[in-house]
């Protein structure tokens, strides 16, 4: 990943689960509520389990 | 009563033949029953040995002949998902073969490997997993191959199950049942690799050379429409394939076809000696399953009968206590009331013959083996 361009990530707000985009240096704070506690999403990646 | 009916035949066959040499009553009693006593069941082993009544002029061998003439099946209740027959005529140890073939070896399709895209429930992936690899699935494991480790999944040995669901924000929680598990003849849709590859088509985690339409008569899909897999709130989703496969129930309990496969010797009720009166009212009462019931002889006179043997779970409450030495359990060594319950993939009496085949396989696996 280039570091001149930091790839902005979305994270979920805790309080009222409103999705917000966040680039580093930004306040962490939900746009929606303001509520502190912002949550990663999870992968979109492709996870395999066994059925047992 | 049917019991009787086959004493007299017997007695009728062994007029027939007379020169033919017979075992005392207590012998032949020992031979082809089971006594139960109050405290534990006796001649339990029965006799083995070709040659055990060879004094008295009785043949006690196996014999392919023998087998022929005795065997017997009897098919007593033939459901969708469930039978009852009665195999008479086998050792117990031919009748559990095909018990422990029923339940371990006999093939089923059960899902296998859960592609996971998006699960945001409250079930974690593990166990989400899990549940969708116990759905008893609607397909004929005979029409699929196994796949084996290097094998690439193919229309052949893999069915592919979509799950999309998602729970809209706002709205109340819902369940998500077996019913929206999707078939995807075609073949997995997912892609592989996430950065895009410059080929016109997209690595999938199958390569189907045609859709499973063109194979197979009927589509496939659960068997039961009504499994809760999980519950979403508001806002959670489930985004997933499935992948079934062919396997046997030794390796897991999925792919057993059985919700079970059981067998119970036939249970016979003798009274030794007549009760009447009070005593029979209170024996018919003792027995929970109600074996026995009353026989009016007229001028106010009553007498226990057995009326329903087979209903018998060998409690043995009736030979407990009172009139426990007028009263004889025992069960037919070689009659074996079979009960199979599919679990859908197959109607259960094709399990049974399904079984026979497997059974049938290895014995000439073995007589290969030795020739």
């Amino acid at each position: 990943m280039d570091p001149q361009q930091p790839e902005p990530v979305s994270y979920l707000c805790g309080d009222c689960g409103a999705e917000n985009t966040l680039k580093p240096g930004d306040v962490i704070q939900c746009r929606e509520c303001g509520y502190r506690i912002l949550y990663k999403k999870r992968t979109r990646r492709i996870v395999q389990y066994e059925a047992r | 009563m049917p019991k009787k009916g086959t004493k007299s035949k017997k007695v009728v066959d062994d007029v027939a033949n007379e020169q033919e040499n017979k075992l005392p009553d207590y012998l032949e009693l020992q031979r082809t029953r089971v006594v139960c006593n109050a405290d534990a069941p006796i001649h339990t082993l029965g006799f083995q040995y070709s040659g055990a009544f060879a004094a008295m002029g009785v043949d006690n061998s196996v014999s392919v002949e023998k087998f022929c003439k005795n065997f017997k099946v009897e098919i007593n209740r033939l459901t969708e998902d469930d039978i009852e027959f009665d195999m008479i005529g086998v050792d117990a140890s031919i009748a559990n073969a095909f018990r422990r073939i029923l339940i371990a070896e006999v093939p089923t399709m059960a899902i296998e490997k859960v592609f996971m895209a998006d699960n945001t429930s409250v079930i974690a992936d593990e166990v989400l997993s899990h549940r969708l690899g116990l759905i008893p699935l609607d397909a004929d494991p005979r029409l699929f191959d196994y796949i084996s480790e290097n094998d690439v999944p193919n229309e052949r040995n893999t069915i592919v199950y979509k799950l999309h669901v998602s729970c809209p924000k706002g709205s109340q929680r819902i369940t998500v049942k077996s019913s929206e598990l999707e078939w995807l003849p075609e073949g997995s849709q997912l892609s592989m690799a996430s950065s895009a590859q410059s080929g016109d088509k997209q690595k999938t985690f199958t390569s189907f050379s045609k859709s499973q339409k063109q194979i197979l008569e009927k589509p496939l899909g659960v068997k039961f429409k009504d499994i809760t897999i999980a519950r979403l709130g508001p806002g959670q989703a489930i985004e997933l394939e499935a992948h079934a496969v062919k396997g046997v129930g030794k390796v897991h309990a999925k792919w057993s076809p059985v919700a079970t496969a059981w067998y119970r010797m036939l249970p016979e009720v003798v009274i030794l000696e007549e009760i009447k009166g009070d005593n029979a009212e209170k024996l018919v009462k003792k027995c929970p399953v109600n074996v026995f019931d009353i026989e009016d002889l007229g001028n106010g006179e009553k007498r226990a009968v057995v009326a329903k043997p087979r209903a018998c779970t060998l409690c043995r409450q009736c030979v407990m206590k009172d009139d426990g030495q007028k009263i004889e359990l025992r069960r037919v060594r070689d009659h074996f009331i079979f009960t199979i319950e599919s679990t859908g993939a197959l109607p259960p009496e094709v399990l049974f013959t399904e079984a026979v085949k497997i059974l049938e396989e290895k014995c000439e696996k073995v007589i290969s083996e030795l020739s």
